[in-house]
């Protein structure tokens, strides 16, 4: 045994060394993010310079400063709004994990209904929701159910497809390996299959964040009394345009919000997964 | 032992029960049908296949939580075996952390605590280098001394096999048939290059690669 131990005691305590402190951290963050930061400043800066410079009326377009200000003077209609839609967004996210990550396991463990289902989904995916949304606001009423539905149903199919690739994409010498250590279906999907996959449920759930604001704005533009895509609605015929960039201003905070959210859960229950030093 | 390409993957895959083959029977003490032999076999893969997700401790006592025993429980009968065989204090590494040997180790680990009768060794030290792979070579020969078990070793390397080995079958390559049997009972003692250069190893390694050429 002697010489079998001899190279134990060099390794073990090396762990990510250096990307812990501080500065390595903050200089981590504006390698990955600093590009997009300055293009998107410039974009601002150049988008108040040319609407300035060409005297475009505010009802117009108004200028990035304009829509600043109108966050101070118009917070009271706002902030509910934000709270109405943010709900909206999120339960009907949680629902299309739960339902979408459900529906994957299922169709991953039974062959049979993966050939039964498996082509309705894809096919229902064809129905463009934008005609669904008023026949679910007719059925539903102008609550949050028709919302959470348009939410869900946009978020669910990305979630569903990644996961049964995920599933599906198990290296099969794994599995084999398994079957000689005692594996039974059961305990291979839990600890062999569904890990394997969780990288890619992520990247689905990635995907369906950037949907969520989407869904949420369309179902209450189908027919609802408050929310940011009410406000947005409402504030048309009035040209309070700096009212709208306002609330879309709101949307893609929130969007960006649960992106991070999921990657942040990613890096946090996924700690293995192979990841580039940018951000997706 | 054969070269490559020779259905020696194959072979095991059909002991273990993974395959039924096209024609004959299998019969692994006794038992012929494909799922009483999967019963009796635990496979060591040519690739280590940790789970990155798992610790080296957990990635061993898989097949206990297999079985059903709680991974608290599975962590208490894989431990001492870590002590054992040179790997204490790398419990609770991930598998991204551990060299080539480490890995094929913990690999051989989780074999070993499936608690099968019989061990099918599909190359474990291929893909290492040539001095870890020495070193594992002595590293199972002493593991196999403590807990003695039938293991089926598929190889290309003649020196590996005749190291590891009480019998050798030699086989051609494509398609794979057996022939020559090497018994080789009789090597044991002395140090590694003391074996290697003995005659009788010489001979040996001679009649195989005879064989292989044929």
């Amino acid at each position: 045994m002697t010489r079998a131990t001899q190279e134990a005691p060099a390794r073990g305590k090396t762990r990510e060394p250096d990307v812990t402190s501080k500065s390595a951290r903050s200089r981590a963050f504006l390698w990955n993010y600093g590009p997009a930061i300055a293009i998107t400043l410039a974009a601002i800066g150049l988008w108040e310079l040319i609407v300035r410079l060409a005297n475009v009326p505010e009802y117009l377009i108004p200028t990035p400063s304009e829509v600043a200000a109108d966050f101070g003077s118009d917070w009271p209609v706002l902030e509910p709004s934000l709270l109405v839609t943010l709900r909206e967004i999120a339960l009907g996210f949680a629902i299309s994990v739960i339902a979408g990550i459900g529906l994957a396991v299922l169709l991953h463990l039974s062959p049979t209904t993966r050939r039964a289902v498996y082509p309705i989904l894809i096919g229902s995916q064809t129905i463009p929701i934008i005609v669904l949304a008023p026949i679910l606001v007719i059925i539903f009423g102008y609550g949050i159910l028709p919302k959470l539905i348009i939410v869900a149903l946009i978020c669910f199919f990305p979630i569903v497809v990644n996961g049964i690739d995920g599933l599906r994409s198990v290296d099969d010498d794994l599995i084999r390996m398994m079957l000689t250590l005692n594996g039974t279906r059961w305990s291979i999907f839990r600890r062999v299959e569904f890990p394997a996959a969780l990288p890619s449920i992520f990247s689905g759930m990635r995907i369906a964040a950037t949907f969520a604001a989407i869904g949420a704005v369309f179902g209450e533009w189908s027919g609802s009394n408050q929310g940011l895509g009410y406000v947005m609605l409402a504030a048309t015929p009035n040209l309070l345009t700096a009212r709208i960039f306002a609330a879309i201003v709101l949307l893609t905070v929130v969007a960006l919000g649960l992106f991070g959210l999921v990657s942040l859960l990613e890096r946090v229950l996924v700690p293995w997964a192979p990841r580039g030093g940018q951000a997706p | 032992m054969g070269p490559s390409g020779g259905g020696k993957t194959t072979l095991l895959q059909i002991v273990a029960g993974l395959l039924e083959p096209d024609g004959g029977q299998v019969s692994v003490e006794g038992a012929t049908a494909a799922k009483e032999r999967l019963a009796r076999c635990a496979l060591m893969p040519q690739r280590d296949l940790l789970l990155p997700w798992r610790t080296a401790l957990d990635n061993a006592g898989i097949a206990l939580e297999n079985r059903g025993v709680s991974r608290a429980e599975a962590r208490k009968r894989t431990k001492p075996l870590f002590e054992r065989f040179g790997l204490a204090r790398f419990e609770h590494v991930r598998p991204e952390q551990l060299s080539g040997g480490m890995r094929q180790r913990v690999s051989f680990l989780r074999t070993l605590m499936a608690e099968k009768d019989v061990l099918l060794l599909d190359e474990p030290f291929g893909a290492l280098d040539s001095i870890t792979r020495a070193e594992m070579q002595y590293w199972l020969v002493r593991a196999m001394d403590e807990v003695p078990r039938t293991v089926l070793l598929v190889t290309h390397d003649v020196e590996e096999a005749l190291l590891l080995s009480r019998l050798v079958v030699v086989l051609s390559s494509r398609p794979g048939r057996v022939v020559r049997i090497l018994e080789v009972d009789h090597l044991a003692g002395g140090s590694r290059r003391e074996i290697v250069t003995s005659p009788g190893f010489v001979s040996l390694k001679e009649q195989a690669l005879e064989a292989l050429e044929s």
